[in-house]
């Protein structure tokens, strides 16, 4: 096990850099690991949401108030979000979002492909800048360098973590 | 149409006792209500998204724990996130109320009921998703009885059945960015504009 597989560490790493007080998310076995320590981090807190677009409105307010968050949900979630994503572009809101992919690489349920393949499409047809991991290694700082992207210019912003980092063991392990 | 309120009698009632809350109104007739009855840098009228204005009120009472928070919006809107009563139930921020103004229409496209006109009882959804406080308003005197409920411990759910007649539109400002930036300047001070 290289220090690849450390990314979920990495990612928390990031979160905490950039003084993230407020975790929305519906799980997602890729992101079990980064909710385990979310979880256990007392300056953050967590908000398991019923449909993601809870997040989306959830993250509006926190900004609002003076609060930075940040969204995880699984590449299937995106859809949940469309017309409530009009609201950060209304209001100007940072609202990173680390999407874990589904439909993408190597897929086994062919339910997942058609939103997974129009993930990306669909944030970027509601204005949210996009930019992919898809190497272990990219993905801390991808998803570094899309939380500067929201919380300096005022945008939503994604980062897409491609099913082939998600991996089997992943999986397996959670 | 005997017991149903004016709604923006209660809700003149409501604000006037609001001391320094932020409110944030559901799109359409809440957020003209909460405009009628005076425009201010913490009222947070929204003109879309509907079906999020609980969830903003979630994420700016987490976010200001020490400030109340009065999510005021329509039964069209509750119903369209009626899971964010489950998701604000379990987290049970202490300083947020929510009032649904029940005129049992979706008023903004012709007056077509909603499902509580069919007799779905959004107080018993809040109650079953396991608010502590929840509350029929009967009457603009209730409207203290809302503060004192929240001031005891919220989450607070209350809900009034409103007069389905047409009050005159009284817009708020229009632009997004504006709304934010006064709010969270009213909020945070200049510190709103100098983080990073």
């Amino acid at each position: 096990m290289g220090e690849a597989e450390n990314w979920p560490e990495e990612l928390f790493g990031v979160l905490k850099a950039e003084g993230i007080s407020q975790v929305a998310l519906v799980p997602d076995a890729g992101h079990a690991r980064l909710i385990r320590m979310c979880l256990a981090d007392n300056a953050m807190r967590v908000v398991t949401l019923t449909t993601e677009e809870e997040g989306v409105a959830l993250l509006s307010g926190a900004w609002m108030g003076g609060a930075k968050g940040v969204l995880l949900m699984q590449s299937s979630g995106v859809g949940n979000c469309i017309n409530m994503l009009s609201m950060p572009v209304f209001h100007r809101t940072p609202l990173p979002m680390l999407v874990t992919m589904r439909g993408d690489w190597g897929e086994f349920n062919p339910a997942q492909v058609p939103m997974g393949q129009a993930t990306q499409s669909v944030l970027e047809a509601m204005g949210t800048l996009v930019r992919r991991a898809d190497r272990a290694e990219d993905v801390a700082p991808t998803a570094a360098a899309t939380l500067r992207l929201a919380f300096n210019t005022f945008r939503a912003t994604a980062t897409l973590i491609g099913q082939r980092v998600l991996g089997a063991k992943t999986f397996g392990k959670d | 149409m005997a017991g149903k309120m004016d709604r923006r009698a209660l809700v003149g009632a409501v604000l006037a006792g609001r001391g320094a809350a932020v409110v944030v109104a559901g799109l359409g007739a809440p957020a003209w209500d909460i405009t009628a009855a005076g425009d201010t840098v913490l009222n947070m009228p929204l003109w879309g998204g509907m079906g999020g204005a609980a969830m903003v009120g979630l994420g700016l009472a987490l976010a200001q724990p020490e400030r109340p928070v009065l999510v005021i919006t329509g039964d069209g809107e509750m119903l369209m996130g009626l899971g964010a009563l489950a998701t604000i139930a379990v987290q049970r921020p202490s300083n947020l109320a929510i009032l649904v103004l029940d005129n049992e229409r979706y008023g903004e496209t012709g007056m077509q009921e909603t499902a509580t006109a069919q007799g779905v009882d959004l107080i018993g959804v809040a109650v079953a998703a396991g608010f502590g406080r929840t509350m029929s308003m009967t009457t603009t005197e209730d409207a203290p009885g809302l503060w004192e409920a929240l001031r005891a411990g919220g989450p607070v759910f209350a809900l009034a059945k409103v007069s389905d007649a047409p009050a005159p539109l009284v817009l708020p400002p229009r632009e997004g960015a504006y709304l934010q930036a006064r709010l969270r300047e009213g909020l945070l001070g200049p510190d709103s504009f100098a983080q990073r």
